[in-house]
């Protein structure tokens, strides 16, 4: 075989590879024509929900735990009788961490399974593909994942927090501990960018700089540049949107870099007890986050959601923001069919406003307006034992406000 | 001028990182032409060779010079297993092989996905090797970046010395340069392809010792270093380690540059611009093996 035969086969395989990686990024739009919504079917004696996460690729590290935690609600359910009677019965379907999978799983869970609900979702690019889906089939996603706002889809409850549920609180945290400037450092999607564009905004009508803006590609693991960007811009912070490997990657890169929780500290809002045994404490310590939830939130719901979480899946699991949210929304969903007696999408919303339901994070209340939830802020600090311990929280629960119009600064963002 | 420096050791410690783990694809893909896309498991199997030693050997820094050789046969064997049950059946089929090796690089993630979960694991760096040497002006260089870059110019220098001093070095080179010449001088051929499986694999497990360092560790943490180490081999010259070697600097170097000057994103693409403008110029790579082989 001649060194040209296998390099015209190499290219072949760069070609595959290529294709592969390049439906990662592709957005599915979904067939035009307003269908009118496929009902559920919930005539036997059990009701189909589904749950649509990734349990393979880049995000599975995250989304694994997220659909444990759902799991976990729906045995919790079944034990005390089920839904309006009815045992619930998942149909789980795997995301692949690749959007247009998303969007397809959609579909075949409300139109072959015709499920009363589907949760599920973890990054906003997965969220903006299957969105247009539930729209068109007049379908309820609960999505489980803090987000970037700016989004109110009748079709989506957003159990997770939206800015100014976690990033204002943690930039008034920054604010309070005396930083005048801050570094933004992404992974280079929807999130992180929607994001970076309130940090702006906050920044300059609070009188902080930002000293730079880097965003890596998801997946990416070379950070050695972005990190002596970071480094010798001297900003008395920085603030952290990347998601998944990539953080692993940065913090090793930070800690050789010498810098430190105590000279440059960190703020992430994609980092929670799970992303923290996959990094190591070693690099982590002291480092802080912004979240609704921790492991270590005191209140006896907590207590139990944590105990009965271990006990099914292994002490050594710990419980995180996202598993919360996620946990929550199967209860919120329970909460609001029985409310209007019917599992019709249309009534369950109508009946949603008001539904309040004592969460493991404390009380939170469902927003019918937004299709939020009410949910207190909390800033903590990652210990040496992987936990993450609440440093500052909100006091009450901070109400919903996906498009920040209480926020005289942000007006000019959406 | 800090900054220059910096960026300056920033593009040679990416370079070294190509370096080692183009390094074992030099060998497989270089000289034997088989195209191993199972290449950047057996760099996920290096890793989890660390972090499982980590589970008996509490010592981070005795762990991690334990699991240099240790993770090195693991890979080894892996190849040779991959070599002998699959790859020696298809030489004749070049495009059979890499279908079958890409196969085989899913089971194999699924099968770290089985064993150690989907989400990534963690190992402990030996406090030394998280530390950095401050230079004067402000300079610093990261410890763990020089440990990558010691280990790589070793692992180079080891591998030229053995393919140009030693008998086995003489005799994969035979094969190499003419394969049925060499079996009618009486070089058992398929006896020398095992083992240069066994050292290109080998390598790759190196590599992935290194990388728990660096990266992530999980079970698709080597989908994303492949197609790197295969610019690397090809920009450099099939055939050529030397072309290897200054192809990952020089790669490293631009891809830091960049990324300085504009974004992460962008340094990519300029990245891939100049390869395939280098490629249109010589198509043969940076080095080319001359032989006297008519194929």
């Amino acid at each position: 075989m001649s060194i040209f035969r296998g390099r015209r086969i190499l290219a072949g395989a760069m070609t595959l590879v290529a294709a592969a990686a390049m439906t990662a990024c592709g957005s599915k739009t979904t067939d035009e024509g307003g269908a009118t919504g496929v009902t559920a079917d919930v005539s036997g004696d059990t009701v189909k929900v589904g749950l649509l996460n990734s349990l393979s690729g880049t995000m599975a590290i995250s989304e694994v735990t997220v659909r444990d935690s759902i799991m976990l609600a729906v045995e919790e359910i079944n034990a005390a009788g089920g839904v309006l009677g009815k045992k619930i019965q998942p149909v789980g379907e795997d995301g692949a961490s690749d959007w247009p999978t998303f969007a397809e799983k959609a579909e075949k869970l409300i139109s072959e399974d015709r499920v009363a609900a589907v949760f599920g979702c973890w990054t906003s690019a997965s969220r903006k593909a299957v969105k247009p889906v539930f729209e068109k089939n007049k379908a309820l996603l609960f999505y489980p994942v803090q987000y970037e706002g700016l989004e109110q889809s009748p079709y989506i409850f957003y159990t997770g927090a939206t800015t100014n549920q976690q990033i204002v609180p943690g930039l008034d945290y920054l604010k309070s501990q005396g930083a005048k400037s801050v570094y933004l450092v992404g992974s280079d999607y929807v999130f992180p960018r929607t994001a970076n564009k309130i940090i702006k905004a906050y920044a300059t009508a609070n009188g902080m700089t930002v000293l730079g803006e880097d965003y890596a590609p998801l997946g990416s693991t070379e950070f050695g540049t972005i990190v002596n960007k970071v480094k010798s811009s001297g900003a008395d912070a920085v603030f952290n949107t990347l998601n998944g490997d990539s953080n692993v990657a940065f913090f090793k890169e930070y800690k050789s870099a010498g810098l430190s929780a105590a000279a440059m500290p960190v703020v992430s809002v994609s980092i929670a007890e799970e992303e923290v045994k996959g990094i190591g404490t070693q690099y982590l310590e002291g480092q802080l986050t912004a979240w609704n939830y921790y492991q270590t939130t005191p209140g006896a719901a907590n207590s139990k959601f944590v105990a009965a979480y271990k006990a099914k899946y292994g002490a050594d699991k710990p419980t995180s923001d996202p598993m919360e949210a996620a946990y929550v929304g199967v209860h919120l969903w329970k909460a609001m069919v029985e409310k209007a007696g019917t599992f019709d999408v249309e009534k369950v919303r109508s009946a949603s406003d008001g539904i309040t339901f004592d969460a493991p994070e404390g009380l939170v209340t469902v927003d019918g307006k937004t299709q939020h939830i009410a949910k207190t802020a909390r800033i903590g600090k990652i210990g040496a034992d992987g936990l993450i311990t609440e440093v500052w929280n909100s006091g009450k629960p901070v109400a919903p406000d996906p498009y920040l119009k209480t926020y005289p600064w942000a007006s000019g963002l959406s | 001028m800090t900054v220059l420096f910096g960026q300056l050791f920033t593009g040679i410690s990416i370079g070294a990182v190509l370096l080692l783990i183009a390094l074992g694809l030099a060998l497989t893909f270089g000289q034997m032409n088989v195209i191993n896309m199972a290449h950047g498991e057996f760099i996920m199997a290096g890793a989890y060779t660390t972090y499982v030693l980590q589970q008996s050997i509490t010592g981070a820094g005795l762990s991690l010079v334990v699991a240099l050789p240790v993770a090195f046969v693991v890979a080894g064997t892996m190849g040779v297993l991959l070599e002998v049950l699959l790859i020696r059946r298809l030489y004749a089929r070049p495009l059979d092989t890499l279908l079958v090796t890409w196969g085989v690089s899913l089971i194999l993630q699924q099968l770290a996905r089985d064993i150690f979960g989907s989400p990534n694991v963690q190992t402990r760096a030996p406090e030394l090797l998280t530390g950095n040497v401050a230079l004067p002006g402000g300079l610093t260089i990261a410890n763990n970046r020089l440990f990558i870059l010691a280990l790589a110019l070793a692992a180079v220098a080891a591998l030229t010395l053995a393919l140009r001093l030693t008998p086995l070095g003489r005799r994969i080179r035979a094969v190499v340069q003419n394969r049925d010449l060499a079996a009618v001088s009486g070089i058992a051929t398929s006896r020398v392809d095992r083992t240069t499986f066994f050292l290109g694999s080998g390598l790759a497990g190196l590599a992935g010792v290194a990388l728990t360092l660096l990266g992530p560790i999980g079970p698709t943490m080597g989908t994303n270093l492949i197609i790197d180490a295969f610019l690397v081999v090809v920009v450099g010259g099939i055939g050529q380690l030397k072309g290897s070697v200054i192809v990952a600097f020089a790669l490293g170097v631009l891809q830091a540059t960049g990324e300085y000057l504009t974004t992460l994103s962008v340094a990519k693409v300029i990245v891939f611009v100049a390869i395939v403008a280098f490629l249109q110029w010589r198509p043969q790579g940076l080095f080319t093996l001359r032989t006297r082989s008519l194929a």
